[in-house]
């Protein structure tokens, strides 16, 4: 496990709040950014920015609906946005193959033209020419479904599979992989193993993996969807979309401005999430450290399960058995050991009727950090509805999105829910991991450092 | 300074010379110093009395030995685009064709009885600096009109034979050599399809899917029947809940018939002097082809051949006619500037990786791959090559005809 020392963020040269924004945020955002002042405490938002640069652009009015949709988020910062970004309403994420024929120039050819649309693009203004003022013979440089759209707090956060760091398998059946066609190969840091397979995973391969990522977060689901089309439609020629999800409803906060949203099966979830206030916990648990390689400082890994819920059998079930499941009451969230939704479980309180308050196999006795030798991990999922399948069943669900400093983090977590009572109500099918590099400073592209 | 051969202009038995202008640009004044090189069209042969030439002005002196009217044609790489055309030669006559060729690989070939496929086709390679040349738009245009249309009558050409062989196999009852002949006589079809589109009903009669034909409530006709027919266990498969029964012969006689038929209007159409293209319709029609690889009912899904699962094989010719839709204006385009010369060059790396890619998966004499054993992976690795070429292509009306 990474436990490495870490350079104080707020120090970061690159850091909007210690050096000045590059890109200052708009002038609508002044009266939020005061509001949030007023709000929290001068003192929890000063050490709030010091911890997320980019991401404290944002609208504070963050988890009051309607009321954010003019914010916008920096792109840049000493850290991507949308980690420890207040966690927008709606998610489209994508995954991406490179073509066979594609090498190092390509590929840093990609991530400079990404980097150039994302800038645009989180700024809420169209790429190109625009998607209504080019030459009326060309197909429009932007695809125009976002035009007039408010920026909608869009964060775009891109990450990098392992496949990039090693010999390539083709698409054709029986040719030769290509030997380390990036380059990269001595560049793949130690910790960034591939997931194991895990108890109860039924992964399809066609919604698994991917050579690159991009999770677009935004509180205007067209706005999410406008930022991944285009930025397909940028990659044609060098990567292919692989697999793409929508999500909408939030399951996780990400700042204490936030509610506790609730997933499909009714509970609130990610409650003892990371907070873009939990600066230590940030720097313990979800940032990689100073001796992690240049381009991954201040960098992160992403995974993300695709977790089918089979909702209709878990509505037949009663409320006090959802609740036995889950750990927590339905209601408030709060431990079945007794309090409040943020009081600590007490995992040894006994029951009137005997055994523990808190069942042993229970979804939050098994996932919490204090029975997982106190790892964390910063959780961003959404929930997600995939119209139905053959059989009328709702094809609903939970896209897990988790951020942490390393892999086995996620590994050990989820090795420790083998006996957890929630596993008869889902199903893991989708599974991916990336490394996100750290944040992109003024005149960089993303990931630039891994290729100097 | 030149004039142009005029469809059917039998008349001009004068040598008349067409411009040949590969570079869509025209000679500086005085072409005196053409390359003169002689042409013998006999019944089964093509004779250029030399292999190579100076690029530059070159002008084909075509003499006609055989006792049918026939045809020249100069040729790219590809033994596609057509680069130069002289026809309706009449027995005993000779014709002029002067082509401004730049350096490079070419193709030359005669069609006595202007039918079927070229015959005697021969390499002739053009040495030397390109010729500097005049930017004459207009002039560029026609030509690459002229070149293009006279593609598509050379494509039909090839076609009325083999549809002939073809439905003859199939109401003789020879099946397997019906099915041998089916994804080969498509070949030509599929190069030219959205021009035979723009003929209203003919398409539908000649090339609609079952699915397409009843949704639109016309009698399911053309290619298609007859290999839902040759394929009639898959049939079964796909449609399951029909009672599809093998046609008789009297019925494969009438279907035959029908298709024979189609293929011989979709002749007279294009031979007509009337029938003419513009720019845009090439440069349009480029995209056009490749939009009917990846439609949803296209071959990229597998949905076109759904019965003989032979969609490879038109993936490959929809993707030749749009190559030659681009080379036919791509002078035009790499003289727009910068952003049209850059647009040329990426666009031409893309059907190399594309034609490359298909190359793979078998060519049309040793067979394509049974598409139904393409995996789901190989299909989207052909789709994204498909995506990487038609994403420079789609800018191509704006290169040609939107920037000067």
């Amino acid at each position: 496990m990474r436990r490495a020392p870490h350079s104080d963020d707020a120090d970061s040269p690159v850091d909007p709040a210690s050096a000045g924004s590059p890109e200052p945020a708009d002038a609508v955002l002044r009266p939020s950014r005061r509001a949030l002042f007023t709000a929290v405490g001068a003192g929890a938002a000063g050490l709030a920015i010091g911890a997320t640069g980019g991401a404290l652009a944002a609208s504070a009015a963050s988890g009051t609906k309607g009321a954010t949709s003019t914010g916008s988020v920096a792109f840049e910062g000493a850290h991507q946005a949308g980690i420890v970004t207040p966690a927008q309403d709606h998610l489209h994420f994508a995954a991406f193959d490179l073509l066979r024929s594609a090498g190092r120039e390509q590929l840093i050819a990609l991530l400079q033209e990404w980097t150039e649309a994302a800038r645009r693009l989180v700024r809420g203004e169209d790429l190109g020419d625009g998607a209504v003022d080019g030459a009326p013979l060309a197909p429009p440089d932007d695809t125009g479904e976002a035009h007039g759209l408010a920026a909608s707090n869009l964060t775009l956060t891109f990450g990098l599979g392992r496949a990039l760091f090693a010999d390539r398998a083709t698409g054709t059946s029986g040719a030769t992989p290509i030997a380390d066609p990036f380059g990269l190969r001595d560049r793949m840091p130690a910790e960034f193993e591939p997931l194991p397979s895990f108890a109860f995973d039924l992964l399809q391969e066609a919604v698994s993996g991917g050579d690159l990522c991009i999770q677009a977060c935004a509180d205007d689901p067209q706005v999410a969807v406008h930022a991944i089309r285009n930025l397909t439609r940028i990659a044609m020629g060098t990567a292919h979309l692989r697999w793409s999800q929508l999500g909408f409803g939030r399951t996780s906060s990400t700042s204490h401005e936030q509610q506790t949203p609730r997933n499909l099966f009714g509970f609130k979830d990610g409650t003892a999430n990371i907070m873009a206030e939990d600066t230590a916990a940030l720097r313990e648990s979800v940032w990689v450290g100073d001796d992690a390689p240049a381009w991954l400082r201040g960098g992160s890994y992403l995974v993300t399960r695709k977790i089918a819920m089979t909702i209709e059998t878990w509505d037949r079930s009663s409320l006090s058995e959802q609740e036995r499941i889950i750990g927590r009451s339905k209601g408030e969230g709060g431990p079945l050991s007794g309090g409040a939704e943020f009081d600590a479980p007490d995992f040894a309180a006994v029951h009137t009727s005997g055994g523990t308050a808190i069942d042993r196999d229970a979804h939050v006795a098994l996932a919490h950090p204090d029975r997982n030798d106190g790892m964390r991990m910063l959780r961003r999922g959404y929930n997600y509805v995939d119209g139905s399948n053959d059989l009328g069943q709702l094809g609903a669900g939970l896209f897990f999105i988790a951020y942490q400093s390393d892999p086995a983090v996620f590994v050990r977590v989820q090795n420790s829910l083998k006996s957890d009572l929630m596993n008869e109500y889902i199903r893991h099918i989708g599974s991916g991991l990336w490394a996100v590099p750290g944040g992109v400073g003024p005149g960089e592209y993303l990931a630039q450092r891994l290729f100097d | 300074m030149t004039s142009k051969i005029t469809r059917g202009s039998a008349a001009a038995a004068v040598a008349a010379t067409t411009a040949l202008v590969l570079s869509g640009c025209v000679p500086n004044a005085g072409t005196g110093s053409a390359t003169l090189i002689d042409v013998v069209s006999s019944a089964d042969n093509c004779e250029v009395s030399v292999a190579t030439a100076s690029a530059g002005p070159i002008t084909f002196s075509v003499k006609n030995d055989g006792n049918q009217v026939t045809e020249f044609y100069v040729l790219g790489s590809n033994q596609l685009t057509i680069v130069g055309e002289v026809e309706n030669i009449a027995p005993g006559a000779t014709r002029e064709l002067t082509v401004v060729a730049d350096p490079g690989e070419y193709f030359t070939e005669c069609k006595p009885g202007m039918i079927g496929s070229g015959i005697g086709t021969a390499a002739f390679a053009v040495t030397g600096e390109a010729a500097t040349v005049d930017a004459d738009q207009q002039a560029a245009a026609d030509e690459a009109v002229a070149n293009y249309v006279a593609y598509v009558k050379s494509q039909v050409e090839e076609l009325v034979p083999q549809v002939d062989e073809f439905v003859a196999a199939y109401v003789a009852g020879d099946d397997d050599e019906a099915r041998r002949l089916f994804p080969l006589t498509r070949i030509s079809y599929e190069r030219i399809e959205p021009t035979a589109e723009q003929f209203g009903d003919l398409d539908p009669q000649i090339d609609y899917r079952k699915p397409g034909a009843e949704a639109k409530g016309l009698e399911f006709t053309g290619f298609h029947r007859i290999e839902m027919d040759l394929w009639l266990d898959q049939a079964r498969e796909n449609y399951p809940d029909e009672d599809l029964q093998p046609l008789s012969a009297a019925e494969r006689q009438e279907v035959g018939d029908q298709l024979v038929a189609n293929i011989g209007e979709l002749h007279a159409l294009v031979a007509s002097d009337e029938f003419t293209l513009t720019l845009s319709d090439i440069t349009n029609g480029a995209v056009g082809l490749l939009d009917e690889v990846s439609a949803p009912d296209g071959k990229l899904p597998g949905e076109e051949n759904e019965f003989a699962h032979t969609d490879l094989y038109d993936f490959r010719a929809n993707v030749e006619g749009a190559q030659v839709a681009f080379d036919t204006v791509r002078r035009i385009a790499a003289a727009r500037g910068e952003d049209g010369a850059t647009l040329v060059e990426e666009i031409d790396a893309q059907f190399t990786a594309m034609l490359a890619l298909l190359a793979e998966y078998g060519d049309y004499e040793t067979g394509f791959v049974d598409y139904s054993l393409v995996t789901q992976a190989e299909r989207n690795e052909l789709g994204a090559q498909l995506n990487a070429l038609s994403e420079p292509l789609s800018q191509l009306t704006n290169v040609v005809l939107g920037l000067s």
